[in-house]
């Protein structure tokens, strides 16, 4: 194993980790949020970066360009479609009459 | 290696299996609802981590009909719940 092979293990690892990380972070907001706002912020942002870093990570191990762009294009749209769908909860949400939280 | 990934994705499912206390808890449908939104992502990333694990480059496409699927429950039940009055609806 060259240095170079060492030093991409480490960072797959980090990167892979850091993802694991924050889908951790998402599920405790989800628990611990007060309301259904919070939890919808919780959850939506620290998700969608968790599933980036990890398509980083893959990307990496990818053996071919092509596989490199569609990871790439799942993970847009997921971006696309979480934000889509976080926006459509809390309007639902508001309109029914669920009042935001306040300390 | 490919130990990683199964193990990272087992993890993710321990994850989600403890959101899954949110649906049973959370007082209001929208609580409910929000765990699709947990179940699209979580999901997606433990298809893509077992498409590298596994080797199996067909399980990226059963993530793409995940993401698909997981939009598609949101925008469904959108649709169902009829708005009440008395909600700060910001259009006329």
């Amino acid at each position: 194993m060259s240095l170079r092979d060492v030093l991409s293990f480490i960072f797959l690892l980090a990167v892979l980790l850091a993802g694991i990380f924050f889908f951790l972070a998402g599920t405790l907001g989800v628990l611990r949020f007060p309301d259904v706002y919070g939890r919808l912020h919780a959850l939506t942002k620290a998700d969608n970066l968790g599933l980036g870093l990890t398509v980083i990570g893959l990307m990496m191990q990818a053996g071919s360009w092509l596989e490199v762009l569609k990871l790439l294009l799942i993970w847009i749209l997921v971006l696309l479609a979480s934000a889509t769908a976080s926006f459509l909860i809390a309007r639902t949400a508001l309109r029914s009459g669920i009042p935001p939280w306040r300390p | 290696m490919n130990q990683l990934y199964i193990f990272l994705a087992l993890f993710l499912l321990l994850n989600l299996a403890v959101g899954l206390v949110r649906v049973f808890r959370g007082p209001t449908s929208a609580d409910r609802m929000l765990s699709a939104q947990l179940f699209g992502t979580t999901g997606v990333t433990i298809l893509l981590l077992l498409a590298q694990g596994l080797a199996n480059p067909m399980l990226r496409d059963i993530a793409l009909v995940f993401v698909l699927l997981s939009i598609l429950a949101v925008a469904a039940f959108v649709k169902r719940i009829k708005p009440e009055t008395g909600g700060e609806a910001d259009e006329p």
